[in-house]
Parts: structure tokens; C-alpha cells; sequence
């Protein structure tokens, strides 16, 4: 087994834990490299399908590349997609720095769709080594009743047993890739050969890293046109993957207090 | 500013060339373990532009000295209060291994989050402060790794600058911590001094410590190597689910150890049922050719149709998994209540889960004291060794013979309070002869079937509450006790009363509740007779559980009449009550019932009579063997 490999195992082990241990789970699709891979783990997983609704909670600002995609592999692959708006941006926490308001947004139109479908798990694409918090995430993840997360008191979590009993009306975040890096997800994609949105190749000098809200992320500088140029391109860089995210530079704990509040 | 740290290098994608191993920096609070972390990071090489000045310019806008695990605190709780909470994870390179470093907390208070960073990790550096010396929090720690099963552990004495760089001070907790691991069959790697804030030891030897000529902290993790998938031992394919998407029914899980391929002869235990494994099936491509090895994901299907569940393990024939009710374990203990004997736990091994209770505490102490005294329950954040009795068998190995299937963990209230390792399978089989004998009946199953014209059956009868479950049990029992027979009702509100009157309604209890059903039920079907249960019974696994233990006897009539006719009979006006809110935990109002896949019968008792209801099962109790034809032929002569 190669390190892509023993990656795979891990992911689609702990799908198949959440599906059999959580009533009602879906998967948050929001259409980027990572949960296109998450996809294709669940359809490893499960053999072909994705036997839960895919969740796009959409703030109707992401780049029309990415709607095209969502439309299109939607259907391709099968998917119970389900679409769901968020609030207007009045109905957010004014005290946050003007980009992590936005991405708060996005928690909001979460606790909506939670509230509408009553899951109690959510299938999340975050990663470790994408920003300090997530690195101090648990795979099986309680939030609370307001689907926050309580980072002071995480349960043990090791040798893959996984704490799955949310309290009643809470749920669970499920990070199946959470120990994958940003270098792994694209050799994954080569390998696997799963589609992208072009956005992440470059054009005119410049890709993007990281795809969000069109106006709260920017392109950065590179040649990387394709998958082994990207790979080449991170083994030199020392920019972080999300440097690209407004929302992690406005203060020193923008990200965490979104992260405290149910953001992913 | 965030203070992100980024892999600047980051894994190797194809994985090939260079090996990745995970290392936990464990060790007493204080004794220097995020330091250490941000000094590996600087001296690889491994830092992004710009990120020193930053955390020194943060530092000082904070007023504070500049402190190397600023680097690693990435909540703002830890900032403020200058301590770890919670294990982190960070990623770099050496010069032959791509490194994923695990931080974690040595705070007594986050012993937890200690746990879960050590538990993935492939080696541990313990790291003890020159000054201070062995503290209880670095006794706990070594003890954990040994429990965890981290066999590979270098052992740091940092801040010898403090010491004068002392050869003799070094000597001494050298000396001391040798023989602590030693004690628990842990035996070093290496001991290194060091000194984290200014590097001496970490990547290089310097003239402070010239008298010290072993590996440096970057040579000690370069030797230490990735765990290895465990294919050399017998097969352990630990079931996660069976998947019946399509035609096929796939067993679902991973393989823990050894390996299999199409054709094997497999063994699927505690059951003991023999099959043969048909296909290995996968996605995109499939069926998939060629040995499967531990660590794989896989899904097979068998050459027969088997009852098969989640937590049944698949073994090679011949070189099974004993089956046990009973075990001995060594634990360690994270809940506040002290576990005691007469505990009521659930536990889990792999996907296996089982109610269990603490028979015996035979050992309790705190690992971070030097005397170990003995205590008669074990304590928060100490170790012990218990047996525990399983209400349900399960397969397992001393973790001696397979250290992945040899482990298991404590729930209480759906939360993880404990862990260890399964120490023998076989503590309670001695006591068993000598304190349980079984008294046969004077009977034999064929003299009652020739008396009641039918074989021993158990008819579980499951439905939403006022489905009509009740009236159709009784008036099967009156036909079949008029034809002859001998039926006995078990009625699940009824056995509350008096058999099941210490059990709730929390799902822990209605699991008890309908497994103490199916004994009984099995033991008046071993004897001949037919037990009728009515109980909602609304848990899918409940009554998997039911079908394991009556095995061949089970015949399940899913009445399924639809809510709103039950809701609008509600006899008992239990469905008024649940609606006004004075009935928690009660089936029927919301999604909890979860209907039977492949009951032997469904009835809906809105579009028929009770007769034509009981003729239906009658006749599904003739097609399926349990009555004899004839009775009723006789019956029509007469």
C-alpha cells in the first residue's frame, strides 16, 4: 500500500462509521478540490453511490465556473443534491471584521439547513494542515445545540473509535480527510482522475489555492497550468495554502471565533 | 494577524520515496515540548517567510518575551494563558522522512487530548526538564505510551542550560527515567540533552555539550520508523456494515491484520458460520483481483446468504478469533467517577459494541506516583486491570497476538471515558463449569413437536405502537392453543412489569429490554413451544440481535399499519400524552421506528380483518416449517 492508498483506507473507514453509527448525515459540497475528492472516498465507500444528500449551502456569490460544475457532476454523479440559500448579510454578527462576516454568513445558512433537515451529522472537507485550529480537530467533531464547537472540551478520540452520540437536537461534524494535505489532494486527483473547476489552473499568471466567495478570494501568483505543476509548485513554495482567504488576515482570531461559532 | 503555520514542505504526494512517521511530544507541563516543536521547525528549515519576525513583532506588541510555542498555541485561549489545551499537528521534513509532528498538552487537566494526539502516533519524543527532573506528569505519559503501544520512544532532558550543561545531572535523569520505561518493557531509543530556546542538541552537537556523543533530536527522528501494516498475522476483517445497494450484498470493513483474496475459506465469528469469500468488490473497477493486505478498505461477498452484522469479525478457518462473554483488560480511566466493580459500561472493540459490567477490579493505581498504591476503583486519568462481563459474545484477540484487534474502549453516556488492552479472553471460562451448570431437559424436542403438531418457534411481532401487534399475538395464541399447540405470549409492557422493571427507555435499556425478550422467547422455542412477542421493538439493530439469538427459530411479522391509523386508534392514549409532550421517548411520533428489511411477513391491519391477519401468519408459519400441515387437515376430518 502507498501513502495515497493507506489515506484512501483511513477516509472510507470512517465513512463507513459515520454512516452506520449517525440517523442522518449529509455531505457539505462546496464544489472545491477537497470535497470533490470527499465525493469520490464516499463513492469508494459506498461502492458507486453516495447514499446521503450532498448539502450546497450556497451564498450565491462563488464564481459561475463553480455552478457549472455543481450542475454538472450533480447530476453525473448522481447526486441528492440539495441546494440551500443563506440569509442576507444584516442578519450576521456586525462585530466581525467585513470578510469573516461574510464566511459567517455561510455558518448561518448551515444552522438553517440543519434546522430544515434535522441532521445529525455533517460530512466536512477540512483539513489539519490547512489552518492551526482545524489542526486541532477531531474526526467525529460534537458541536452544541447551536452548532458550536467547544474547543476546551473535545472527548478523547483514538484507535478509530469515534464518539457518535450527539446529544438530542446537536449534531456531529465528520472530517473524513482531515489528516489528507493540500499535496495529497491533488496527486489523489491526478490519480483518480476527478474533475476539477479550472479555476485552480493558471491562467495569465495567477490561479487560485483555495476557491470561496468570489469577492473574498484572490488568485495568487503562479505558472501551474497543470496537476504535476501544482504538485512541483508546492514541494517550493512557503505560502500557505489560504493566504488567498481574506477572512484568516483580518485579526488574530477572526478565524477561530468563526471556527467557535460552527464555521467549518 | 493569524498565526498560521503552514507545511512550507509538504508530503511527499507519491509517497514512495520518502517514509512519513508521526511523532507525539510528550512529557510534564512546562518541561518544554512546544518550544522544542518551534525549534525543529526553525532549524529544518520549515518556517514560512516572514513568520519568525511576525511572532516576535506579536510578541512584542503583547508585552511578552518571545516564546517559541507561539508558534503552536493556535487558540487564543492558549496565547493568553501561555498553555497547551489541545494536541495540534504540524508537518516537515528531515533529510529522510517527511515528519508529522504531534504536540500535545502536559497538563494534567488535557490528560484526554494527550491521549488522542499519542494514539496516532508511530513514535513518541518524552521530553523532561534538567532542572526538575522526572515529574509525576512524565511517569503518566511513559506509562500511556506503553499502554497506547508507542514502542518507539526518545527521551529529551531540554533546558540543560539551566544545569551548566551538566554531564552528571544528565546522567541522573538519565538513569531514572531508563528505569521507569524499562519496568514497562519500554526501552529507549536514545537520551539526548538538550536546549530548546537556544538549539543546542536539536539539530546540532555543540561545544556546551561535547561530552555527549550520541544522535542530536533530528538524528533521533530520523531513526525512528513508520508502523507497519500488520499482514504477517492471521486475518482480521472486522465487519462495518453490510451493504445491499444493488444485487449484491457486500460485507463492509477494513482489514486490521493479515489478508484474503477471492476463494478463501472464511469464518465469521462469534458465530462461527463457514462461507466462502465469492468476489472482492470496489469502485470504479470491479470485482477486484489480487490479495488484499491490512490496512485495506474493502467490501467481499460470499458464496452463501449468512446473518451477518456489524462487529462480527471474518477469520480464516483454523486460526479464528476466540469468542468470549468475559475478558480481563488494562485500562486507563479518563471519566471523573472513578470505575468501580458492578459498573455498567458499553464497550467496544472495532465496530463491536457490548454492554458489559465490572465483574473485578483487580488492580487500580496512579501512574504518575512512585509508590504505587493500590486503590479498589480506578481514578481519573490513572490505570488498572479489570475483568468485565459481556451481555453479548464477542470475537477478540489478547492484544500480545494482535495488537489492533487486542484493544477496546469504554462509553459512558455515549462519551469515550477509557481505553486499554485485552489482556486474556478466557478469565471467566475457568470460573464457568464450577459456578453455572446448564440442567438439560428430561425431554426430547421431538416428543413435544409430536404432542403439539409444531416446531419450536420464536413469532416477534414489531409495529409502531397500536399498529394491533396485541390483538394479532393473542389471537394467534388462541387458534394455535385450539389446534393443539402450545403458545405463550410474551408481551413486551407486560414483561416491564415485573422481568424488565429495572430498564427505562434510554436506547441502552431498550436493547436490554429486547434482548432479555429474545432469551426467554429462544428458551421456550428450544422447548417446543411457540412464543409470541408483541413489542414495537423500533431499533433495526435490537432485532438483529433477537435473530442472532433465537437463530432459526426467529420468524419476524413487521406489522405495518400506517401511523395515522395508529395514532387515530390509540388505545392506551399514549399517542395524546407524546403529543402534548408528557411522554418522552415514546415511538411512533417522529422517525424512530425503523421498519424491517426482510421480515418474514408484513400485515397491514388497516385493510384486513384479525382472522384473515392470524390466517396470513399461519400460513407463513406452515410455508416456513414451524406448524405441520396435517394438524389442521385432522383438525377439518373431525
Amino acid at each position: 500500500m502507498d501513502h495515497l492508498d493507506q489515506l484512501e483506507a483511513q477516509s472510507i473507514y470512517i465513512f463507513r462509521e459515520a454512516f452506520a453509527r449517525l440517523k442522518k448525515i449529509a455531505l457539505l459540497w462546496s464544489l472545491g478540490k477537497d470535497s470533490n475528492v470527499m465525493i469520490w472516498l464516499a463513492r469508494k465507500a459506498f461502492f458507486g453511490r453516495v447514499p446521503f444528500p450532498a448539502l450546497h449551502v450556497d451564498t450565491g456569490k462563488k464564481f459561475p465556473e463553480m455552478y457549472r460544475f455543481r450542475d454538472h457532476y450533480g447530476k453525473e454523479w448522481d447526486l441528492d443534491l440539495r441546494v440551500e440559500p443563506c440569509p442576507p448579510i444584516d442578519a450576521v454578527d456586525p462585530t466581525l471584521p467585513p470578510a469573516a462576516r461574510s464566511a459567517a454568513r455561510k455558518t448561518e445558512g448551515l444552522k438553517m439547513a440543519l434546522g430544515k433537515f434535522g441532521f445529525d451529522g455533517l460530512i466536512a472537507g477540512i483539513r489539519r494542515d490547512e489552518e492551526a485550529t482545524r489542526a486541532k480537530e477531531r474526526v467525529f467533531s460534537p458541536r452544541g445545540l447551536e452548532g458550536n464547537w467547544d474547543v476546551r472540551d473535545q472527548p478523547p478520540e483514538f484507535w478509530d473509535h469515534f464518539n457518535a452520540s450527539p446529544p438530542q437536537g446537536a449534531h456531529l461534524r465528520i472530517h473524513p480527510i482531515l489528516h489528507w494535505t493540500e499535496a495529497d489532494i491533488w496527486a489523489y486527483t491526478k490519480r483518480e482522475n476527478i474533475p476539477i473547476i479550472p479555476l485552480y489552473l493558471a491562467k495569465d499568471g495567477k490561479r487560485y489555492r483555495s476557491l470561496g466567495d468570489q469577492d473574498i478570494t484572490n488568485p495568487v501568483a503562479s505558472t501551474a497550468s497543470n496537476i504535476d505543476e501544482i504538485l512541483i509548485e508546492l514541494e517550493q513554495t512557503k505560502v500557505p495554502e489560504r493566504a488567498g482567504r481574506a477572512l484568516d488576515h483580518e485579526t488574530e482570531d477572526a478565524f477561530e471565533r468563526l471556527r467557535v461559532a460552527g464555521y467549518l | 494577524m493569524n498565526m498560521i503555520v503552514t507545511p512550507a514542505s509538504p508530503a511527499t504526494p507519491n509517497g514512495t520515496t520518502r517514509p512519513q512517521v508521526r511523532i507525539v511530544i510528550v512529557g510534564h507541563v512546562d518541561h518544554g515540548k512546544s518550544t522544542l516543536v518551534g525549534r525543529l521547525l526553525h532549524e529544518t528549515g520549515s518556517l514560512p517567510d516572514g513568520k519568525l519576525e511576525m511572532l516576535k513583532a506579536v510578541s512584542a506588541r503583547r508585552g511578552m518575551p518571545f516564546e517559541w510555542s507561539f508558534l503552536l498555541d493556535a487558540l487564543q485561549t492558549e496565547r493568553d494563558q501561555g498553555i497547551t489545551i489541545d494536541t495540534t499537528q504540524i508537518r516537515f521534513r528531515t533529510n529522510s522522512r517527511d515528519i508529522v509532528l504531534i504536540d500535545a498538552p502536559g497538563h494534567a487537566e488535557f490528560l484526554r487530548n494527550m491521549i488522542t494526539g499519542a494514539s496516532q502516533a508511530d513514535g513518541a519524543v518524552l521530553i523532561i526538564d534538567a532542572l526538575e527532573g522526572v515529574r509525576d506528569q512524565t511517569r503518566r505519559h511513559g506509562y500511556l505510551l506503553h499502554l497506547l503501544g508507542v514502542k518507539q520512544v526518545a527521551i529529551v532532558v531540554n533546558k540543560m542550560d539551566r544545569v551548566d550543561f551538566s554531564a552528571e545531572r544528565f546522567k541522573e535523569i538519565s538513569d531514572e527515567i531508563s528505569a521507569h520505561l524499562n519496568g514497562l518493557g519500554v526501552k529507549p531509543t536514545a537520551v539526548i540533552p538538550i536546549s530548546a530556546r537556544d538549539g543546542d542538541g536539536v539539530a546540532m552537537r555543540t561545544d556546551r555539550i561535547s561530552w555527549y556523543k550520541g544522535p542530536t533530536v533530528v538524528e533521533a527522528l530520523d531513526a525512528l520508523e513508520p508502523a507497519r501494516p500488520l499482514e504477517a498475522l492471521a486475518l482480521r476483517l472486522p465487519v462495518q456494515a453490510i451493504y445491499k445497494f444493488d444485487d449484491r450484498r457486500i460485507v463492509a470493513g477494513r482489514i486490521e491484520s493479515g489478508s484474503l483474496i477471492a476463494g478463501d475459506e472464511i469464518v465469521i465469528m462469534p458465530a462461527g458460520k463457514i462461507a466462502k469469500i465469492k468476489t472482492v468488490e470496489s469502485w470504479p473497477a470491479t470485482p477486484v483481483a489480487g490479495r488484499q493486505g491490512a490496512g485495506r478498505s474493502v467490501g467481499i461477498t460470499l458464496d452463501r446468504e449468512l446473518f451477518i452484522e456489524r462487529g462480527d469479525i471474518v477469520a480464516h478457518a483454523g486460526s479464528a478469533p476466540r469468542e468470549t462473554r468475559r475478558l480481563r483488560a488494562r485500562i486507563f480511566w479518563l471519566h471523573d467517577k472513578p470505575l468501580a466493580k458492578g459498573d455498567q459500561l458499553l464497550v467496544r472493540c472495532g465496530p463491536k459494541e457490548s454492554r458489559a459490567t465490572v465483574v473485578a477490579i483487580e488492580k487500580a493505581v496512579d501512574p504518575g506516583e512512585l509508590s504505587s498504591t493500590e486503590n479498589k476503583a480506578i481514578g481519573r486519568n490513572h490505570v488498572g486491570e479489570i475483568d468485565i462481563s459481556l451481555s453479548n459474545p464477542i470475537a477478540t484477540d489478547p492484544y500480545t497476538e494482535n495488537p489492533r484487534t487486542g484493544r477496546l474502549v469504554i462509553e459512558v453516556s455515549g462519551r469515550i471515558a477509557g481505553g486499554g488492552l485485552v489482556l486474556s479472553v478466557d478469565a471467566g471460562q475457568r470460573a464457568v463449569p464450577v459456578d453455572i451448570v446448564p440442567v438439560e431437559s428430561a425431554l426430547r424436542p421431538d416428543e413435544r413437536s409430536a404432542r403439539y403438531q409444531h416446531n419450536g418457534a420464536v413469532v416477534w411481532l414489531t409495529g409502531l405502537p397500536a399498529s394491533g401487534k396485541s390483538t394479532l399475538a393473542k389471537a394467534l395464541e388462541r387458534r394455535l392453543f385450539t389446534n393443539g399447540g402450545s403458545p405463550i405470549l410474551l408481551d413486551g409492557d407486560t414483561l416491564r412489569a415485573g422481568l424488565n422493571s429495572d430498564l427505562g427507555f434510554s436506547t441502552a435499556d431498550r436493547s436490554e429490554n429486547i434482548r432479555r425478550l429474545a432469551e426467554v422467547a429462544t428458551h421456550l422455542a428450544r422447548n417446543g413451544h411457540i412464543a409470541i412477542v408483541a413489542a414495537v421493538s423500533p431499533a433495526r439493530e435490537d432485532r438483529a440481535t433477537a435473530r442472532r439469538i433465537a437463530d432459526t427459530a426467529f420468524r419476524e411479522i413487521h406489522v405495518a399499519t400506517p401511523a395515522e391509523v395508529c395514532e387515530d386508534r390509540d388505545p392506551k392514549g399514549h399517542y395524546k400524552k407524546a403529543r402534548a409532550g408528557a411522554l418522552a421517548s415514546f415511538t411512533g411520533i417522529g422517525n424512530d421506528y425503523e421498519a424491517p428489511q426482510a421480515a418474514e411477513l408484513v400485515i397491514d391491519t388497516s385493510t384486513r380483518t384479525v382472522a384473515e391477519a392470524a390466517d396470513e401468519i399461519e400460513q407463513m408459519l406452515k410455508n416456513t416449517g414451524v406448524l405441520f400441515d396435517e394438524v389442521v387437515d385432522l383438525a377439518a376430518n373431525i
